[in-house]
């Protein structure tokens, strides 16, 4: 379960970015994040992978203060979590298996079950004809894909995506989400920031609308709603 | 523990392979800086015989009078090594003295003949000293000023060489600053350009870094390759620049030899090469790891 307390983001020197964010996130559940370009989904993602820090308020995952965490625990915490972003962010000298393969090995994941686990994501992403291709090899969709594989290398409890179709098109846009949706029901937990109308309203899952830093509306079954 | 050790070499290994130009680049400008460093050491060397040169053409002469024993010479010689200034005394006697004069005047023979009119030897013994240092004649000197020694000394040609000594004292001495200043200037311009070229290519992974943090690398974990380039960087800068210097200096010695004999700089190199090429290794090395460990500093912060 993660529990966002009355929580704010202020990025010097005066924007506020999140606003007395009150948020409960259930084990299992698949939650998306709509909103207008600036409304904070990304700044929600951030404060969740600690790449910011909360200005106030808590973020609790259990017992855990996520904002409290001491440096040298946060690359625990970030592979308890997986993440996948609308630019990639791939390592351009790594090839799609390395790239898989090295977010186990951050971990100290035994070589046996890396060689055993990479190809099996690769197939899980459809990609086990693609394995020695670098990232400048791939297509948009297949660099997702490899993403998403390699958020998965380290068995997330959570899964993050932040726009991650905002750069593809239609086809890739519903690969990659139903490929979410897979993960989703293998018991993780995926939070998904978008903008994307159609994949709000064809998921049929709780919605949460963000709007200059405020959740405006929280739908279990959500459709978008028009600004 | 040991295979995260392991990864991380592989990974630096792998990492210096693929990015070939930057790389190559890197080594390029290290291999500059290394090379000139140790050219530097080289200029030093030479600076040295040249000025130890110089030194060892000074040397003051104690001229003794002629009626006195080689005893007496040999007892005050016995004291005057004793000196830990004194590198060297060297005893003329009489006859010696005389042969040195016919042998350099063998072409005169007013002088020669005069001198066989004479009959008897004119010229008296004489301790010819040198120093350790230049500036330390004036306390040998002043070793023979002592009572029992004024009666059997004749003269010391110290006061007629004297302004020589010091100007020689002092041309040593600035020629040595000079040399270590410029050194010292090189060296650090060595290293600041070293430096930079580290940063350019760290600055270009700088992306790299953040995505490695936050698929949840530890800082060790994600700085650890571009360590481990950064030393291959130094190890073949070092190797390089040795494959450059060795025929260099090759060709050059000997010119070098022509103008300022009895240094021979491809014979020191060839004496001392694992000392230099450990030199080179370890100035490349922790140029390369220490500068990949400060560039990468603030990328880390994610
Ligand atoms: N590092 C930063 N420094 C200052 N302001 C920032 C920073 N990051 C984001 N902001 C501001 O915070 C607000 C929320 O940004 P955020 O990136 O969370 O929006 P978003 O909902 O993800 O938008 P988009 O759909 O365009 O990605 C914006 O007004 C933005 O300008
Ligand atoms: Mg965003």
């Amino acid at each position: 379960m993660i529990y966002f307390k009355k929580v704010s983001k202020a990025y010097p020197p005066n924007c506020l970015a999140l606003d007395n964010i009150n948020l409960t996130i259930n084990d299992e559940e698949f939650v998306s994040i709509a909103g207008r370009s600036g409304a904070g989904k990304s700044t929600l993602i951030k404060l969740l992978i600690r790449e910011e820090l909360p200005s106030k308020g808590q973020i609790l995952w259990g017992d855990q203060d996520i904002g409290k965490l001491h440096n040298r625990d946060i690359p625990f915490w970030r592979r308890q979590i997986g993440m996948i972003f609308q630019d990639f962010r791939l390592l351009p000298n790594k090839t799609a298996y390395e790239n898989i393969a090295f977010a186990m090995e951050v971990g100290g994941c035994p070589k046996l079950e890396i060689e055993k686990s990479v190809p099996q994501l690769l197939k899980l992403v459809n990609l086990i004809n693609k394995a020695d291709n670098f990232p400048d090899q791939l297509s948009g969709g297949e660099q997702q894909r490899v993403a998403i594989a390699r958020a998965l290398a380290h068995r997330p409890k959570v899964l993050v995506a932040d726009e991650p179709t905002g750069n593809l098109d239609l086809l890739n846009t519903w690969e990659i989400i139903k490929l979410l949706m897979k993960i989703n029901e293998l018991k993780t937990i995926v939070i998904l920031s978008t903008h994307d109308r159609d994949i709000i309203n064809g998921l049929d899952r709780r919605v949460i609308t963000l709007e200059k830093g405020k959740i405006i509306k929280d739908d279990p079954k959500g459709k978008y709603i028009l600004f | 523990m040991f295979t995260t050790f392991v990864r991380i070499i592989k990974s630096g290994c792998i990492s210096f392979w693929r990015n070939k130009w930057l790389s190559s680049s890197a080594v390029s400008m290290m291999s500059l800086a290394i090379l000139g460093i140790t050219s530097l050491l080289l200029v030093n060397v030479l600076i040295n015989s040249l000025t130890a040169n110089l030194e060892d053409k000074i040397d003051i002469s104690v001229y003794f009078n002629l009626d006195t024993s080689e005893d007496e010479i040999l007892d005050a010689r016995v004291d005057l090594v004793k000196l830990n200034e004194v590198r060297s005394a060297e005893y003329v006697s009489t006859g010696e003295a005389l042969n040195k004069f016919k042998d350099k005047h063998k072409d005169n023979s007013i002088l020669m003949q005069s001198l066989d009119e004479l009959g008897n030897n004119p010229l008296s013994a004489s301790l010819n000293i040198k120093a350790q240092q230049a500036s330390q004649y004036e306390s040998i000197v002043s070793f023979f000023e002592q009572e029992k020694y004024n009666e059997i000394i004749d003269k010391i040609n110290y006061l007629e060489n004297k302004a020589v000594i010091a100007r020689l004292t002092s041309i040593t001495r600035s020629i040595r600053q000079i040399g270590l200043v410029i050194l010292l200037v090189l060296a650090g311009l060595a290293v600041l350009v070293t430096f930079n070229t580290i940063r350019l290519t760290i600055y270009s992974s700088r992306r790299e870094i953040k995505v490695m943090k936050l698929v949840g690398a530890s800082n060790w974990f994600a700085r650890g390759p571009f360590i481990i380039e950064g030393a291959l960087y130094g190890v073949i800068a070092a190797l390089v620049s040795l494959f450059i210097l060795y025929p260099l200096l090759w060709y050059i010695s000997p010119k070098i030899t022509s103008y300022l004999p009895g240094t021979d700089l491809f014979y020191f190199f060839q004496a001392n090469i694992i000392v230099l090429f450990l030199i080179q290794i370890l100035v490349g090395v922790s140029l390369g790891t220490i500068s990949s460990l400060v560039a990468i500093r603030r990328y880390l912060e994610v």
